[in-house]
């Protein structure tokens, strides 16, 4: 059996397996904290920043850090909570996102974080970059305008083979995630549809499809992302 | 209790938000009680007649006109409020951003494939016309923009729980269901 450790989110005693991750072991224990490039069953990356926590007075990602016993994490702080709708914004601001056109809208993880995080407006000025858009692939549209970097899809999006669908191409401020053309061109039809559904935004949107749900019955429509995990 | 004075405007918007906002159906007849309108398209007066206590910014701005209309509306409102995903961020109109000016025109007007009547090969050129802008900018990129209510179009509940709130000068109620982008 696996040894049981005891620490604190804010005001919650958590009780957790040693080995788990802050993150992992506040879900468990119905303490929301939020993510967004973390996946679960996939080694958690920390590159988003979403689930900032504070431990010791130190920044820590809680996707990537290990519960230990006793240690005092701050979570929902209103500090925290607004570097957090500063990473949200920032994510809008840097990307061209157009909810009203946007098929994932509704569905999309990083608006239902600018909901709960009540975002009215950026406070960062909107860049307006200039992106592409790959709709080669007969299954899938690529939209780097929506394109977080998350890596989600590289991640989790394989052949039988373990051969990757996506990759990074460039670097720095070019840096994108490409559709590989050739598996592209091959993409089944059920990988199609599971790539849209991991991706956090509208990045990755199925041919041929679309708007399938009404607006008031999407994920994040009634309830706020999270209120499933929270108590 | 005095009525306070509102004024609306679309700029680079499709009208969709003031008909949203008429979408607070019998509620209207509430709203008339509460508030008197000034210079708005829903009662056409065309020009400001007196200081307004709320203004309510529909669309960016996309052209010289846009910018001239929303200064005005900052000098003759005590309160602006940006309704609507264009007003905040520029909106489906600003997907041209980046594109240059002369490529949009092109397309517009000379080369796209719907374009057929336009054998001189003409690009609107009339002098009454406003200049279109490089971008298309956010509104709170060119005045000082007190709240701001997202939507595409807004939500009639958020349209009047905030009206409600700014006439009556409490806090604004705005539920969850309420708040949306699209």
């Amino acid at each position: 059996m696996k040894e049981t450790i005891r620490f604190r989110i804010d005001e919650h005693q958590i009780t957790a397996e040693k080995g788990q991750t802050v993150v992992e072991a506040a879900k468990a224990n119905g303490v929301y904290i939020p993510t967004l490039c973390n996946f679960e069953g996939v080694k958690p990356k920390g590159c988003c920043r979403m689930c900032t926590i504070k431990v010791n007075n130190r920044f820590m990602t809680a996707c990537t850090t290990p519960a230990s016993a006793g240690m005092e994490v701050e979570s929902s702080t209103d500090e925290l909570n607004d570097i957090r709708k500063s990473i949200v914004e920032l994510l809008f601001v840097t990307g061209n996102h157009f909810c009203p056109s946007c098929e994932k809208s509704g569905n999309c993880e990083l608006q239902a974080l600018a909901y709960r995080f009540r975002m009215m407006v950026p406070r960062f000025p909107y860049q307006f970059p200039q992106k592409g858009i790959d709709a080669s692939s007969p299954r899938i549209i690529k939209d780097q305008n929506r394109c977080i970097l998350c890596k989600r899809c590289i991640k989790t999006i394989k052949t039988p083979d373990g051969r990757d669908y996506f990759a990074y191409r460039n670097r720095g401020t070019k840096l994108e995630v490409v559709l590989d053309e050739k598996l592209g061109n091959e993409m089944p039809d059920a990988v199609a549809r599971q790539a849209m559904e991991n991706c956090p935004v509208g990045s990755i949107i199925y041919k041929e499809q679309g708007f399938l749900k009404p607006i008031g019955k999407r994920k994040f429509d009634k309830k706020p992302i999270g209120s499933d995990i929270e108590v | 209790m005095n009525k306070k004075i509102i004024a609306t405007t679309s700029l680079a918007g499709c009208f969709g938000c003031h008909m949203s906002f008429l979408d607070i159906d019998e509620r209207i007849l509430e709203l008339v009680e509460l508030v008197e309108f000034n210079k708005s398209p829903i009662d056409d007066i065309k020009v400001f007649t007196k200081m307004a206590d709320i203004g309510i910014i529909e669309g960016g701005c996309c052209n010289s006109e846009n910018i001239e209309v929303l200064k005005t509306f900052r000098e003759n409102c005590k309160v602006l409020v940006s309704l609507g995903e264009c007003a905040i961020m520029g909106g489906l109109p600003a997907l041209r951003n980046g594109i240059p000016i002369e490529e949009c025109l092109r397309e517009a007007y000379l080369d796209g494939p719907t374009v057929q009547e336009n054998k001189a090969k003409i690009l609107p050129n009339d002098p009454e016309l406003p200049m279109l802008l490089n971008n298309v900018y956010p509104c709170h990129e060119i005045v000082k923009i007190d709240y701001f209510l997202p939507g595409c179009a807004p939500n009639a509940d958020l349209i009047w729980n905030a009206l409600v709130a700014l006439v009556t000068e409490n806090e604004m109620d705005l539920p969850y269901e309420v708040v949306k982008f699209d």
